[in-house]
Parts: C-alpha cells; sequence; structure tokens
C-alpha cells in the first residue's frame, strides 16, 4: 500500500506542474476585452509554457480583495479530490476563474454568473501537488484575486 | 451519450439551490494506462445550467476539474416544480442533457 502511494506520487510529481504567478494572470488574458459570452478561452485552458504565458500578458494584475473567499482544508490527503467553494462578496460578480499554480494547466474552470445567480461556486479539483488556489473574480470588467495554499499529501496532478 | 447526471434542486429562503453530480472519468491525457501507453485525454469541457429555459450558470472546464465533476450554487428566485436542466459536452464530442424538478 505504502508503495503504491509512493509511486503515485513520484509519478504526480514528474509531470512536472508549474508556472508561476506571472504565467497564470497572462494566460487568462486579462488584457483582451470583449470576449463573447461563454466563449471557451482556448488559449487560457492549454496554457503550458511561461512564453505562451507571457505572450499573452499585457494586462492589469489583478487587485487582492477581501471580499473574495477560497475554502479549502489546509491539508488535502488525495490531491484527485480537494473540495472547494469560493465565495464572492464583490457586488455582480460576474464571471469566477478557479486556477492551481502549480497544475500542468493552471486554469482549473472558468463560471459564467447571469444575474441573479450569487457568487459562489462549490466543486472538486485535482492538484498534483503543495500549491495555491487562485480565485480570479470578474466584475465591472475588473479583475479582483484571492489566494490559499492547500498542503497535498498525495498528488492528483495524472 | 453520457452517463446519466444527479441533480437535487430545492428552494431555501429565496434562492434555490442546485447540487449537480456528474459522471464523467475526466481524463487528462497525461495518465498512463495499464498498456504502458497514455490514456487520451476526454473532459467535460463545458456545463450549462437552465432554470426553465434560462441560463443559471455556465461554466468551461479544464481538466482540472475531478472525476465525477461535482457542482453546488444558488440563484435567486426558482418555485417548487419548476425545471432544472443540466447538460455537458465533452472534447471527444460525448454529451448529456439531464432535467429534473425543483423539489
Amino acid at each position: 500500500m505504502g508503495q503504491a502511494i509512493n509511486r503515485e506520487r513520484r509519478k504526480a510529481l514528474k509531470t512536472g506542474c508549474g508556472l508561476g504567478l506571472l504565467g497564470i494572470f497572462a494566460a487568462i488574458g486579462l488584457g483582451r476585452s470583449g470576449a463573447a459570452w461563454a466563449e471557451r478561452n482556448v488559449r487560457a485552458f492549454e496554457a503550458k509554457t511561461m512564453d505562451e504565458a507571457l505572450d499573452a500578458l499585457g494586462a492589469i494584475i489583478p487587485e487582492n480583495n477581501a471580499a473574495i473567499q477560497i475554502t479549502a482544508p489546509e491539508t488535502a490527503e488525495n490531491g484527485a479530490f480537494v473540495p472547494i467553494t469560493i465565495t464572492s462578496d464583490l457586488p455582480r460578480t460576474e464571471e469566477i476563474f478557479i486556477l492551481v499554480d502549480k497544475n500542468p494547466t493552471m486554469l482549473v474552470a472558468h463560471f459564467n454568473l447571469p444575474e441573479g445567480t450569487e457568487g459562489a461556486i462549490t466543486t472538486r479539483i485535482k492538484m498534483g501537488q503543495t500549491a495555491s488556489i487562485i480565485a480570479l473574480v470578474k466584475t465591472g470588467g475588473k479583475f479582483y484575486r484571492a489566494s490559499r495554499e492547500v498542503k497535498v499529501v498525495l498528488g492528483g496532478c495524472s | 451519450m453520457g452517463s446519466p447526471i444527479k441533480i437535487r434542486a430545492s428552494v431555501k429562503e429565496g434562492y434555490t439551490e442546485v447540487r449537480i453530480l456528474m459522471q464523467h472519468e475526466m481524463e487528462t491525457g497525461r495518465r498512463k494506462g495499464e498498456s504502458g501507453n497514455l490514456v487520451p485525454a476526454k473532459y467535460i469541457t463545458e456545463v450549462k445550467v437552465r432554470h426553465n429555459d434560462r441560463i443559471v450558470l455556465d461554466c468551461q472546464f479544464g481538466t482540472g476539474v475531478s472525476k465525477d465533476p461535482y457542482l453546488v450554487f444558488r440563484f435567486k428566485g426558482g418555485k417548487q416544480g419548476e425545471k432544472i436542466s443540466v447538460y455537458w459536452a465533452d472534447n471527444k464530442g460525448d454529451n448529456r442533457l439531464e432535467e429534473a424538478v425543483i423539489g
């Protein structure tokens, strides 16, 4: 059992997650405006290298905002299922993005919230290793962020 | 055609809370199968939730969403007996549409 876990863990670590915060913000294409409703930002979902990420940069760095909260366990035993809730008390939260700074592809999910839908989403995500979860919230054309570190015992990247 | 979606929707203090459990392997394309070859990526890319015919949640997923994706959210309004529908599509052209009523 212990051996199996170690093998899994090595494998997860070997997948070589990582890019860093700069890349994350670039990957989402914050510089672009007028993206159509619900259009998939393929580039953001596929961004893996720093070059690619830097290429997309040209953007506002989102401000930290205490109105955004990330609820997640301090330590996740299994990185394949990390329960998280993102809550935004910002008025009229239009979009929520969930990112993990050390996953092979950092953008996990993008939620469009029509008028009347609360700025709160609960889901489960994969984390390859101990990393920061970053929540971005878009409202009134601006991005705000919050982040939270989660320690991962068994990586769930693959 | 994908596996059934479990949907629970209930009215709470002027809101409808929706809980969704989709059955999907969410393969990243980075996992090796028994043969030692990489298992091709197969994951949900898009989820749309409607209340009657109005979209109340519109999601784009990457490979980082866990196997059997689970979602909880709330929207204003909604009454018992009204319709909630959930649609997903994956990167391989598979999809599923499921309906439930608010309880």
